[in-house]
């Protein structure tokens, strides 16, 4: 796998991706603001305009600006910058600047609808609670925009192959085209759900909705969608992470490999977040926890390869001891940092997460603050503090500015780790404790107050220092964009493999695993969901409490 | 390109530990009946002012002789509320919803399910511990979610 010698700094490519980071990284900041004063407000420590209302809409506002908004952008300008520098082309820039306008356009609606209180209805917008028709028609720009974002990739994929038949994708766009396909097998549930059940019923031309067939299609989509931010950190750790420490890529083959189990096992998994719902039967939830659990397979075979990558480079540099290696490690890199706390957060991620798959023990920790500690190690550092180094990285190769406030982005994601540690840690507990994820106040809910609140003070306090380390991160990120030096933009330079893959294997046939993805999905969810709508069943009218 | 011989120990280390929790949750459901609560029944929530279980619910017993417990999760309050019940004695809860999804989950046990308007959660559960636990919601249902707890009251003495 060669790299391009020259940058791509300040062409149009690398603007395209520059203003998709730029909306991420926006988003992230407000939605960062929003995060602290949950963290406080859930402690019960005062502050200007603290009450109800103002709490669960932020509760919203945060969960879609980060888990939606944040995210997407950040994989989509990602996506096209390494689309530009591993094929050496954009096919179809001007689909590419519309979907971005249509992606901001949803954005800014949807925001709208919840920053003036219309739509508290949480990321997870279980029906029958209802939010403003423009949250649901906003939600669905963005993801026709990321649809079109899949499209343009695919495209420029195309295009390249036919240019290089006979070579295989190189790794880092391997692993995005597996994304896209993801991205692809998932949202066709949200689409389903969205478009016809929400969409129809928050226009009042239908009066009542199921809310368990549309939990069902939300979650078809709502798993997957931690693949969708996953995978891109995993293409980040195997093919730019160990070039950065200065070491090879171990296992190609295997890398191609696990993207590919992602494609196949990533969507019929999504009964695993409804273990606590009615109308779904225990054996269908058990086929579901099995799936879950074998995809715990690829995780594994990733810890080990860029593991095993890094202490290459570390041996390269000399390290001759079983552990000494991991000194040798660039740890004063931003880029490096992050990637590596973030895989550390990934452990205590997956353990988490395995007692949470675990159909009959899910019972003990189900919607209690437990679950928002597991995902602030998952989503909130695996995948955001790796986006926080790539953007570190991503800057100077795509604006030509050398990065700014360098000391502060060194400590960065060092204050995010401990922050985030300090956070989910009392979550955690507070959870196994029994206290409900998503209270304006810990100390309301319950004679159990008094015994959650110090645990929820505890996570304020890890909330405060998550919040500093955010506002450097955007510090970092404006003084980067607005005056960094003027410099050569770096080339984009990916790990070289030990034994490089160099003619298309069994894991390079994408379209052949997306089938396979297909017809998983269908023996997964087609005689369940089935089933469920040929039972009689009473819809609900709208509710909107907040 | 052959597999690193380590890299193999592992992949199937990872493999047999996959089987392992498999095995160990098969085992359980099976054996134990450890399993979610499951139940399919739909109710029609417009109808539940005067349904005969949901419209007053109270805890009873069947002619068989289950003690059963009706739940009627609503904005934002639990009815029944105390529920009171014995200890050491097979529960049943039957569960619903009169408006949104709310979550009802006993603090300090594994009782915990959805309620969702037009369908029942049922579950049975027996508690070894006699005393007062807190019914807490756990799905946000609206501006008051954090307010919405109950009470369950399990009584020491063997039925």
């Amino acid at each position: 796998m060669s790299s391009p010698a020259v940058g791509i700094a300040r062409t149009a490519p690398a603007r395209l991706a520059a203003a998709h980071i730029l909306v991420a990284v926006a988003a992230f900041g407000v939605a960062a603001m929003m995060g602290v004063l949950q963290g406080l407000s859930i402690a019960d420590i005062e502050f200007p305009m603290r009450d109800e209302s103002m709490y669960y809409m932020f509760v919203t506002a945060h969960g879609v600006l980060m888990a939606l908004v944040f995210t997407t952008f950040f994989i989509m300008g990602l996506g096209y910058a390494l689309c530009y520098a591993q094929f050496g082309r954009i096919v179809g820039m001007k689909a590419a600047w519309f979907a971005f306008w249509l992606a901001l356009a949803g954005t800014v609606a949807a925001a709208y609808t919840i920053l003036t209180g219309q739509s508290t209805v949480l990321y997870t917008f279980y029906p029958p609670m209802q939010a403003h028709p423009a949250f649901y028609i906003g939600a669905t720009l963005l993801v026709i925009g990321s649809w079109i974002w899949g499209g343009v990739t695919i495209a420029s994929y195309r295009s390249w192959k036919r240019d290089n038949p006979g070579s295989p994708a190189p790794m880092a766009m391997h692993g995005m085209l597996a994304t896209i396909i993801v991205w692809y097998l998932a949202t066709a549930g949200l689409a389903a759900e969205v478009l016809f059940m929400l969409i129809p019923w928050s226009l009042g031309w239908v009066a009542t909705i199921d809310p368990v067939v549309a939990r069902t299609l939300f979650w078809w989509f709502g798993h997957p969608l931690v693949y969708f931010w996953l995978l891109p950190a995993y293409v980040l750790w195997y093919t730019v992470m160990p070039r950065i420490a200065g070491g090879r890529l171990f296992s190609e083959k295997l890398a191609r490999m696990v993207f590919i189990l992602f494609v196949v096992l990533s969507t019929p998994v999504g009964f695993h977040h409804q273990f606590a719902d009615p109308g779904i039967s225990a054996n269908w939830k058990f086929v579901h926890t099995i799936t879950t659990f074998a995809i715990l397979f690829p995780s594994f075979v990733t810890a080990f390869t860029v593991i095993a990558s890094l202490e290459v480079a570390g041996r390269l540099k000399g390290a001759t001891g079983l552990f000494n290696w991991i000194g040798t490690l660039p740890w004063r890199d931003p880029f490096f940092a992050a990637m590596a706390l973030a895989m550390l957060s990934f452990a205590f991620g997956g353990f988490g997460g395995a007692i949470n798959a675990a159909y009959g023990m899910n019972a003990m920790v189900h919607n209690t603050a437990w679950i928002m500690g597991h995902f602030h190690v998952t989503l909130g550092t695996t995948a955001a503090l790796t986006f926080m180094g790539a953007t570190y990285w991503l800057m100077p190769r795509l604006l030509g500015r050398e990065l700014r406030l360098t000391a502060l982005a060194r400590i960065q994601p060092w204050l995010w780790f401990i922050g985030m540690a300090i956070f989910s840690t009392s979550f955690h507990i507070a959870g196994l404790r029994g206290l409900p994820r998503r209270v304006y106040s810990a100390s309301l809910a319950g004679d159990q107050g008094a015994a959650w609140s110090g645990l929820a003070t505890l996570g304020a306090v890890g909330g405060v220092v998550l919040f500093v380390s955010a506002m450097a991160f955007v510090a970092v990120v404006v003084a980067t964009w607005t005056s960094g030096r003027k410099v050569e933009g770096p080339a984009f330079e990916f790990a070289v493999a030990l034994e490089p893959v160099n003619t298309p294997g069994v894991w390079d046939r994408l379209g052949m695993w997306a089938v396979v993805g297909i017809v998983l999905i269908i023996l997964a969810y087609g005689y369940p969901l089935v089933t469920l709508i040929m039972t009689p069943r009473f819809g609900s009218p709208p509710f909107q409490p907040f | 390109m052959s597999v690193n011989v380590y890299e193999k120990v592992w992949m199937w280390g990872a493999g047999g530990l996959i089987v392992l929790f498999v095995a160990a949750i098969g085992i359980t459901a099976v054996t134990q009946a450890v399993q979610p609560p499951s139940h399919i029944e739909t109710i029609d929530p417009a109808t539940l002012a005067d349904h005969p279980e949901f419209g007053d619910p109270q805890v009873h017993t069947t002619a068989d002789g289950k003690i059963v417990v009706p739940v009627v999760a609503e904005m934002f309050q639990f009815r029944p509320d105390p529920i009171e019940v014995p200890a050491h004695t097979p529960i049943t809860f039957r569960i619903t919803s009169g408006d949104v999804v709310h979550g009802f989950e006993i603090v300090g046990t594994n009782a915990n399910a959805m309620a969702i308007p037009g369908y029942v959660s049922q579950f049975t559960v027996s508690f070894q511990k006699a005393g007062d636990y807190d019914i807490v919601c756990n799905e946000f249902c609206g501006v008051m979610h954090h307010m919405m707890v109950g009470t369950i009251t399990v009584k020491g003495e063997h039925p």
